[in-house]
């Protein structure tokens, strides 16, 4: 097959040309929302929910993506998303407060602890009814859709949980659970100088193995797009400021005289955004530069194949349910600190999301070949079509009618261009 | 070879196993000296593959020992048996298509560095050694093996036997992919294998590469030894003969499956 100069330029910076199309239609369907909104859609407010909403589906897609990887499904996480905050908004609410008081600042801290413990039980317990039982992974967490779900309903008997600890809801986002201008440029700019040395490093280890090394200008123009990409979010979110109400209120909280025009202070970057990015960063590394994540490919590649090089597959397959059910905890702090109550419907149809994203992001079905940033990049598209369409005032049917297509259409696609690869 | 030591290397005593009523592997003694090519032959069926497996940890037995430097050897994994050097290429090649050639090579002995990450450049480095000795221009270190030529995966298969220092090689129809030279390079590779000191089990259909390179043959049929013979004293025909028949030439020490 003849290269053309684009294949040629990503083949020199080792860049990937699915990841990049993904983002060039990231890219379409904003500008394209932006127009037909009459200018709504690339706002900072717009987008800085938009970061908000996609977090808690990419952090599950992230672990759905090995889930996949391994040749199996989990379609629990939502059930068990309800489930876990359930449990955790009881946990704060209604127990830790008779024996701590109102407003300890341990209450979080014991909350989401006791969230994150049951989600790698549960995730265990699926995982091992897969493994060892030999059951189908479709089955077990089929079952486990409608167990959790049961479940979550049975915590209270239904009843909504509210309102939550004050620590807790910093994870949900919102002025507070921002970490304003100052915070956000240092982080940014740590970010850049964490993606120059990686590159710097891979080039020296490159260099003392002998290998063959990028041109020089690749990996510059590779750094430049890197903390362009960076420094640009950080600077979006830094222009969304908080709304009049939650200003006047932190004026009267801190004795301040609010001006006439108003005070800008910025949201900065949200921390469950915060969260998923370091959800991400752990989960890249997990799959690709740890020892685990090297088995989990190799079984969705070869099981037979991984268990002869003496890989105990099995034990790898509960350890990605334990990761997915870890992961779906995160998700369920986010998700009911950000509503600020815990409802035993949080979460439903979740799972149906969380696979799309990973989908769209290029896992494959038939196992072995999936991204972590694949499927967060999946996530945000999904998320940008859902609230875009919201934007646009389009109804709910219409709106599962296009996210529907969209999810079909994107699989086809994805068919196509590997089929003319090979 | 007449001049051996005379512990062998590998000795199955008595192996069984059975699949539901069917005797897969009945009864069945085999052994392997340092520096010696044994040939499994027989039909499809015969037990060849399931013997082997046994012995590479891939099958559970249901009965006998294994022997190995004199010692009963434990193996009830893939793992057991790599820690006692045996190595196995598989009919099937037993790769994951969908990584790389050095991560199929190190698959379940990676290389990590001092933070307990994987050292995939290291890897990589060992990887074009081995890879260079086997298929000298070879150089897709960073495509998928599903990418590679039928020949490339056989090397990829072969190379992570070698590469781990084995002492007892196991080879599941190593050539059955292969074209006419990439064949006679791995006749010559179990003959340099051979000369170092390992000792090879080689599983084939082609008498004509059995009979070019392996000491003695061990003729199976259903499940059980027909008989042992060394290549030099018998010819194609008495083969044959054992294996279609199940009839020992006066040469070969007849075993079990042997019709009398």
């Amino acid at each position: 097959m003849r290269l053309n100069v684009f294949a040629r330029l990503f083949k020199s910076a080792e860049l990937d040309t699915r990841m990049f199309g993904m983002g060039f239609a990231l890219v379409l369907i904003w500008i394209a929302f932006h127009i037909l909104s009459g200018g709504l859609f690339l706002t900072p407010r717009n987008l800085w929910n938009l970061s908000v909403q996609s977090a808690p589906v990419a952090i599950m897609a992230t672990g759905m993506v090995l889930v996949i990887v391994t040749r199996n499904i989990d379609l629990s996480i939502g059930s068990m998303l309800g489930f876990i905050g359930m449990v955790m908004g009881v946990i704060q609410v209604d127990v830790l407060p008779q024996f701590l008081g109102f407003g300890h600042p341990a209450i979080w801290i014991v909350a989401l602890a006791a969230g994150l413990a049951l989600g790698l039980v549960l995730g265990a317990l699926q995982g091992a009814l897969i493994a060892y039982l030999g059951i189908p992974s479709f089955i077990v967490t089929l079952g486990g859709l409608l167990v959790w779900r049961g479940a979550a309903w049975w915590v209270t008997r239904g009843q909504t949980v509210a309102p939550l600890d004050g620590a807790f809801k910093l994870m949900g986002g919102g002025p507070e659970g921002s970490i304003g201008s100052a915070w956000s440029w240092t982080l940014g700019l740590f970010a850049c100088a964490a993606v120059i040395a990686l590159l710097a490093y891979g080039r020296a280890r490159r260099r003392q193995f002998d290998f063959s090394l990028r041109p020089i200008g690749a990996e510059i123009f590779l750094g430049v797009a890197a903390a362009a990409l960076i420094l640009g979010a950080v600077a979006i979110a830094n222009s969304y400021p908080w709304p009049m109400g939650s200003v006047r209120r932190y004026a009267q909280a801190n004795h301040i005289a609010l001006p006439d025009g108003g005070l800008f202070i910025a949201h900065g970057l949200a921390i469950p955004v915060l969260i998923a990015i370091a959800v991400g960063i752990i989960m890249t590394f997990l799959a690709t530069r740890t020892r685990f994540g090297r088995y989990v490919y190799a079984i969705g590649g070869n099981p037979e194949a991984a268990a002869l090089a003496g890989i105990d597959t099995r034990w790898v397959i509960v350890k990605v349910f334990m990761l997915m059910g870890l992961l779906t905890a995160v998700s369920a702090a986010i998700s009911i600190a950000r509503l600020d109550a815990a409802t035993n419907s949080e979460g439903t149809l979740a799972e149906l999301l969380v696979i799309a994203a990973a989908v769209i992001g290029g896992t494959s079905l038939a196992g072995g070949i999936g991204t972590v940033a694949g499927a967060m990049l999946g996530a945000v598209l999904m998320q940008s079509l859902q609230s875009g369409m919201v934007l646009l005032g389009v109804d709910t049917p219409l709106q599962n009618i296009v996210v529907g297509s969209v999810l079909v259409l994107a699989v086809w696609l994805d068919t196509l261009y590997r089929r003319r690869k090979t | 070879m007449t001049d051996r030591a005379s512990v062998p290397l590998v000795e199955m005593r008595d192996i069984s196993l059975a699949f539901g009523g069917n005797h897969a592997v009945d009864r069945v003694s085999v052994d392997l000296h340092a520096g010696e090519v044994v040939a499994l032959v027989g039909h499809n069926g015969a037990g060849k593959s399931s013997l082997i497996k046994i012995l590479s940890g891939a099958y559970p037995r249901d009965s006998g020992d294994i022997v190995i430097g004199g010692e009963t050897a434990s193996i009830a994994n893939p793992r057991d048996a790599k820690r006692y050097g045996i190595e196995t290429i598989y009919q099937t090649l037993a790769l994951a298509d969908n990584i790389d050639t050095a991560a199929n090579l190190f698959l379940g002995r990676e290389l990590r560095t001092r933070f307990g990450t994987l050292d995939d450049i290291a890897m990589e480095a060992q990887a074009r050694k081995v890879m260079g000795r086997l298929n000298p221009h070879f150089q897709r270190f960073k495509d998928p093996v599903k990418d590679l030529s039928g020949g490339q995966r056989q090397s990829v298969a072969i190379a992570r036997a070698i590469l781990f220092n084995a002492r007892i090689l196991i080879m599941d129809e190593p050539t059955a992919a292969l074209g006419p030279q990439e064949t006679r390079q791995v006749a010559d590779l179990i003959r340099q294998l051979k000369a170092e000191g390992l000792g090879i089990f080689l599983i084939s259909h082609d008498l004509h590469d059995v009979f070019d390179l392996a000491d003695r043959i061990c003729v199976m049929k259903n499940g059980a030894v027909v008989g042992t013979v060394r290549t030099a004293e018998v010819s194609k025909d008495d083969v044959l003969g054992m294996i279609i028949l199940g009839k020992c030439p006066v040469a070969a020490v007849p075993g079990r499956g042997a019709s009398r």
